[in-house]
C-alpha cells in the first residue's frame, strides 16, 4: 500500500498524518512538494490540515491552484481516492473536486475541542470501516469550518448519499448547515472533513475512534 | 491602467463578520445601522498589453479572487 502525502507551506499537521498512516498501514507514505507536476504512483492521497499560505486570501484558496493539486485532481478523476482533513478539505472545496464552501466559525472563534460524529453514510470507501449511524469522538480545531451549500446543491449532497459525517448530539462547533462535518464526492472516492481522526488512533491519544477511517480505506485499497 | 476589484458575499449567506462589526458600532453608540456587510477589494495594476483588460480582470475573478460559491465580484477600470 503506497499512500502520498502531499506537502504545501504552511501545512502542519502532516507529521500527525504520515505517522497515523505509517502506524496502521506499516508503510511509510510518500511525500510530494506544492511544485510537483506528477504524483509517483499510489493508492492513496492524502492533504493533512494546517494553515496552507497563511490562509490568505481563502482558507485553501492559493494551495488549490498549486501544481500539486492539478496533479491531485487529475489522479481524483481517475478514481485514486483522495482524503483532506481540515485545511485539507478546505483545499479539495477551493479546487473544486468537492462543492460547497467552508466559511469562518459562526461563533468567530477558533475551536479545538474534542465533537461528536455521527457516520451518516458507512457505504463510502472512506467511511467502511464503521457501520451507519455510529457515534465516533473526534477532535477538531480550526477557524474556518462552517459547511455551506445553496439549498439545491444541499439537497443534492443530501440525496446522493454525500454526506459522510454529521457532527452529533449537539456539538456542532461552528454553525455548519445541517451539522455537516465531512462530505464525499458523488464516486465517493474523495472524502473532505474539518475534524481530525489521524489525532485519535491510539489509546495514548484518548481513544482509537479515528482508526477505522483509515484501516476501512486501507483495506478497500490493498 | 489600474483595476478595482469588489468582492462581496452573495445575498443570502451569513456573514458572522459583518454581523460582528454591526454589534460593535452599535455598542460604540453609532445609531441607525441596519446590516453590515463585510468583503474585500483588490487594486491590480495592468500593463498595457492586455486587449480586454475587463475580460483579463474578469477571468481573474473567476480563477481566484472570488469563491463564486458564496461571492460575488465587481470591476471597475481605472486609467
Amino acid at each position: 500500500m503506497a499512500a502520498t502525502v502531499v506537502l504545501v507551506p504552511g501545512l502542519n499537521r502532516d507529521r500527525d498524518m504520515i505517522a497515523a498512516l505509517e502506524l496502521i498501514s506499516g508503510t511509510r507514505p510518500q511525500t510530494v512538494w506544492a511544485t510537483d507536476t506528477e504524483l509517483p504512483a499510489t493508492d492513496l492521497i492524502v492533504i493533512p490540515g494546517g494553515f496552507s499560505y497563511g490562509d490568505y486570501l481563502r482558507c485553501g484558496a492559493i494551495a488549490a491552484r498549486l501544481p500539486v493539486m492539478r496533479a491531485v485532481s487529475d489522479a481524483a478523476g481517475r478514481g485514486v481516492p483522495v482524503l483532506g482533513v481540515c485545511n485539507g478539505f478546505q483545499i479539495l472545496i477551493e479546487c473544486g473536486l468537492l462543492p460547497g464552501a467552508l466559511m469562518r466559525n459562526a461563533s468567530l472563534r477558533f475551536v479545538c475541542r474534542k465533537v461528536q460524529l455521527e457516520v451518516v453514510n458507512a457505504t463510502s470507501l472512506f467511511t467502511s470501516g464503521y457501520s451507519a449511524g455510529d457515534i465516533i469522538n473526534c477532535p477538531v480545531a480550526h477557524h474556518d469550518g462552517n459547511y455551506f451549500a445553496e439549498p439545491d446543491e444541499l439537497a443534492a449532497l443530501e440525496d446522493r448519499g454525500g454526506i459522510a459525517f454529521r457532527y452529533a448530539n449537539g456539538t456542532n462547533p461552528n454553525g455548519s448547515v445541517n451539522d455537516i462535518a465531512g462530505i464525499t464526492n458523488p464516486a465517493g472516492n474523495v472524502l473532505g472533513l474539518m475534524p481530525h481522526p489521524e489525532n485519535l488512533i491510539e489509546p495514548l491519544h484518548g481513544g482509537t475512534d479515528g482508526r477505522a477511517l483509515f484501516e476501512g480505506a486501507l483495506r478497500q485499497v490493498a | 491602467m489600474k483595476a478595482r476589484v469588489i468582492v462581496t458575499l452573495k445575498n443570502g449567506v451569513l456573514d458572522p463578520q459583518g454581523k460582528a462589526i454591526e454589534g460593535a458600532l452599535s455598542s460604540m453608540g453609532h445609531g441607525g445601522v441596519e446590516q453590515v456587510r463585510q468583503g474585500k477589494v483588490f487594486d491590480i495594476e495592468l500593463d498595457a498589453s492586455a486587449a480586454d483588460p475587463k475580460a483579463k480582470v474578469e477571468a481573474m475573478c473567476e480563477a481566484l479572487l472570488a469563491n463564486t460559491v458564496i461571492e460575488t465580484y465587481s470591476i471597475e477600470l481605472q486609467d
